[in-house]
């Protein structure tokens, strides 16, 4: 009954190209248009809050669901028209770790091995190797629901390598995980990658694509706000701030005046908090400065600190409204205050 | 607990890549069918609440037909476990918890991760199905012993028994696909257990626990042109033997016949309903 042709050819474009990708669910439009490209030999990660459409187009490009309108190619593979032969050359590991609690590590990953199309010894071996990359052969013969959740997590990152993917892709690898498991799991995908696998994943954490990518798509409502690498994001997020406050609201003048050469901006100053915020090319650096600088002067401070950009900032910067907000069409446009060193919406690199 | 922090070696970092192929082939129909179906039989088996619950809530079912209401029903020249017992071992794929169990598949991720995967997408229902027959098989075996503990006894020969059982698995395979289909609409594994209930009117406006002439007169057609009521009469007829004409109302060939072909229908149409809705999901 197998189908005899042979394995899709391995072709040298990105790993996916979706353009203008639509989906939508009654009034809610999941994916509004959505361009990608995630480069080959690469790290992409889809930031985005909740809604965003992260997982939708994740379904798109793991063929679970067939997009409204628009072109999207896997592994140079047409999805829509050929989603079987995508079948072949992806893993998923989705939202939820779909790993079967009765049964042990082992057993889960001999079944998915078989279902990509290991026989017999074959995918008991596949089994093997995976168990010892996720860390997991000690554990192997235990029922999952012994597991912790770092461990399921990491047995379902496992999964979908069994059949030794080209291209994988993970959905929230580490939602709801303690953060020192999420650093483990991080660590377990650092070295998949340098095993040379493409990988897909989203994300609702700017850290943990900073982390990990090399390539960051952001995505809101559907559609794509800003794409480049991490830092390039986090400068277009808004810099580091430098933050102040003096213990004598008389020194604000001075402390501003000192710390103005340090910023990228005017220095911004809160007199009733008797604050000065000032954003800053490199964090620490000028950090260290503005202490030494003001320390040099005398003036006493109450409390001095670096503010980092956060995925909030990024949204607020990129379109004007925060991440967590009520769907609302009106306010995805994005907003032209986006610094142009990053491609922003719809210029995929 | 926690297992040792994966050491990020490159020797290790390669060994996905360097150390298993990409499968030459798909898995065909039978080999996705079979892996699925293992699952599903190894998580039933391990998992005491399904394992022991199912056993003991159908016993107690036929314990209190048996002994509580039995003595009120009437059933004429035949003892009522004897009318009993070939009904719950007919209709017991509509009491399995298949519905429940796709819907849980469906809600944890693996049908996502499955239909992900390049196999033949309606293998995977069609184990689910053989499993279900399976396990619901033992259910009916489980039954069959304590019946015949608490007097069932089979008057129609060897034959008629081994084709009663052949019957009964007949139609648990179709209604396995009656509730795989449920438990595919159903969207979550509590709307599924809701599900569940709504073929009890198929159960009780039947024939399987009291006789069709005892039920008011507009009801009577629809209970006896019903599929339960053509299952739970072969299956009866075999295992009583005799006059089933005069017993029963209708000779042992006109139950079979009319049973086999509800079991094809029913099979037919939520096998073909499931794999076009698994499809798409
Ligand atoms: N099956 C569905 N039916 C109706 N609406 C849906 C469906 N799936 C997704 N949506 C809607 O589409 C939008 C995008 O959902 P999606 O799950 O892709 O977001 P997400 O970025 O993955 O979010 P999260 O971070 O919460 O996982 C949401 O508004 C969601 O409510
Ligand atoms: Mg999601």
């Amino acid at each position: 009954m197998s189908p005899s042709h042979p394995a899709p050819a391995r072709h040298d474009g990105p790993t996916i190209e979706a353009i203008g990708l639509r989906k939508h669910y009654g009034d809610v439009h999941a994916l509004d248009g959505l361009d990608l490209v995630a480069p080959a030999g690469q790290v992409t990660a889809v930031l985005g809050p909740n809604g965003a459409g992260k997982t939708t187009f994740v379904k798109a490009v793991a063929t679970l669901l067939r997009p409204d309108a628009g072109t999207l190619r896997v592994a140079g593979i047409d999805a829509i028209a050929h989603p079987e032969q995508v079948r072949r050359v992806i893993g998923l590991a989705g939202q939820n770790a779909a790993v079967e609690p009765a049964l042990t590590g082992r057993e889960n990953l001999v079944m998915i091995a078989r279902l990509f199309g290991h026989r017999g010894d074959e995918a008991r071996a596949a089994a093997d190797v995976v168990l010892d990359e996720i860390g997991l052969t000690d554990a192997g013969d235990r029922a999952v629901k012994t597991y912790s959740g770092g461990m399921r997590r990491r047995l379902d990152l496992g999964a979908s390598l069994v059949g030794a993917p080209r291209v994988l892709l993970l959905d929230e690898p580490t939602t709801g995980l303690d953060p020192r498991t999420r650093i483990e799991l991080w660590e377990s995908i650092r070295s998949l990658v340098r095993g040379g696998t493409d990988v897909l994943l989203t994300t609702q954490y700017l850290e943990e694509a900073d982390q990990l990518a090399d390539h960051v798509v952001i995505v809101d409502h559907g559609k794509v706000i800003a794409t480049g690498t991490p830092s390039e994001l986090k400068t277009l997020a808004g810099r580091d701030v430098v933050e102040v406050r003096v213990r004598d609201g008389h020194d604000l003048g001075d402390v501003a005046a000192l710390l103005a050469p340090l910023g990228t901006e005017e220095p911004h100053v809160d007199e009733p908090a008797r604050r000065v915020a000032i954003p800053v090319e490199r964090g620490t650096a000028a950090l260290t400065d503005a202490v030494r600088i003001i320390g040099e002067r005398g003036i006493d401070l109450d409390d001095v600190g670096l503010r980092r950009p956060t995925l909030d900032e990024v949204f607020l910067t990129l379109t004007g409204h925060p991440a967590v907000e009520a769907l609302d069409p009106e306010t995805t446009e994005p907003s032209t205050h986006g610094a142009p060193a990053p491609h922003t919406h719809g210029a995929p690199a | 607990m926690t297992a040792p922090l994966t050491s990020p070696t490159s020797a290790s970092a390669r060994s996905i890549s360097a150390s298993i192929q990409a499968p030459a082939r798909p898995p065909g129909v039978w080999a996705t069918a079979a892996t699925y179906a293992t699952r599903t039989i190894k998580q039933f088996i391990r998992t005491p609440q399904l394992l022991v619950v199912n056993a003991v809530t159908s016993i107690m079912f036929l314990l209190i037909f048996r002994f509580v209401f039995g003595g009120a029903i009437g059933t004429g020249d035949v003892a009522y476990v004897d009318f009993l017992i070939p009904a719950l071992a007919a209709v017991s794929g509509l009491f399995a918890g298949g519905a429940v169990g796709v819907a849980e598949d469906m809600e944890s991720g693996l049908f996502d991760r499955l239909r992900s995967l390049p196999i033949p997408r309606p293998a995977v229902l069609l184990g689910r199905s053989i499993a279900d027959t399976l396990l619901n098989t033992w259910g009916t075996v489980i039954t069959l012993v304590v019946g015949v503990i608490v007097g069932f006894r089979v008057h129609g020969g060897p034959v008629a028994a081994v084709g009663a059982l052949a019957l009964c698995i007949v139609f648990a395979a179709s209604f396995s696909w009656l509730m795989i289909f449920l438990g595919l609409v159903s969207g979550s594994a509590q709307a599924a257990q809701g599900m569940s209930f709504s073929v009890f009117p198929l159960i009780f406006v039947s024939s399987a626990y009291v006789p069709v002439e005892s039920m008011p007169g507009w009801l009577q057609p629809i209970a006896n042109n019903q599929p339960v009521t053509a299952m739970v009469g072969a299956v009866r007829a075999l295992v009583i033997g005799g006059d089933t004409e005069a017993l029963l109302g209708h000779s042992t060939s006109w139950f079979v016949v009319r049973s086999l072909l509800w079991s094809i229908v029913i099979l037919v149409v939520f096998a073909s309903l499931s794999a076009r809705r698994f499809a798409r999901l």
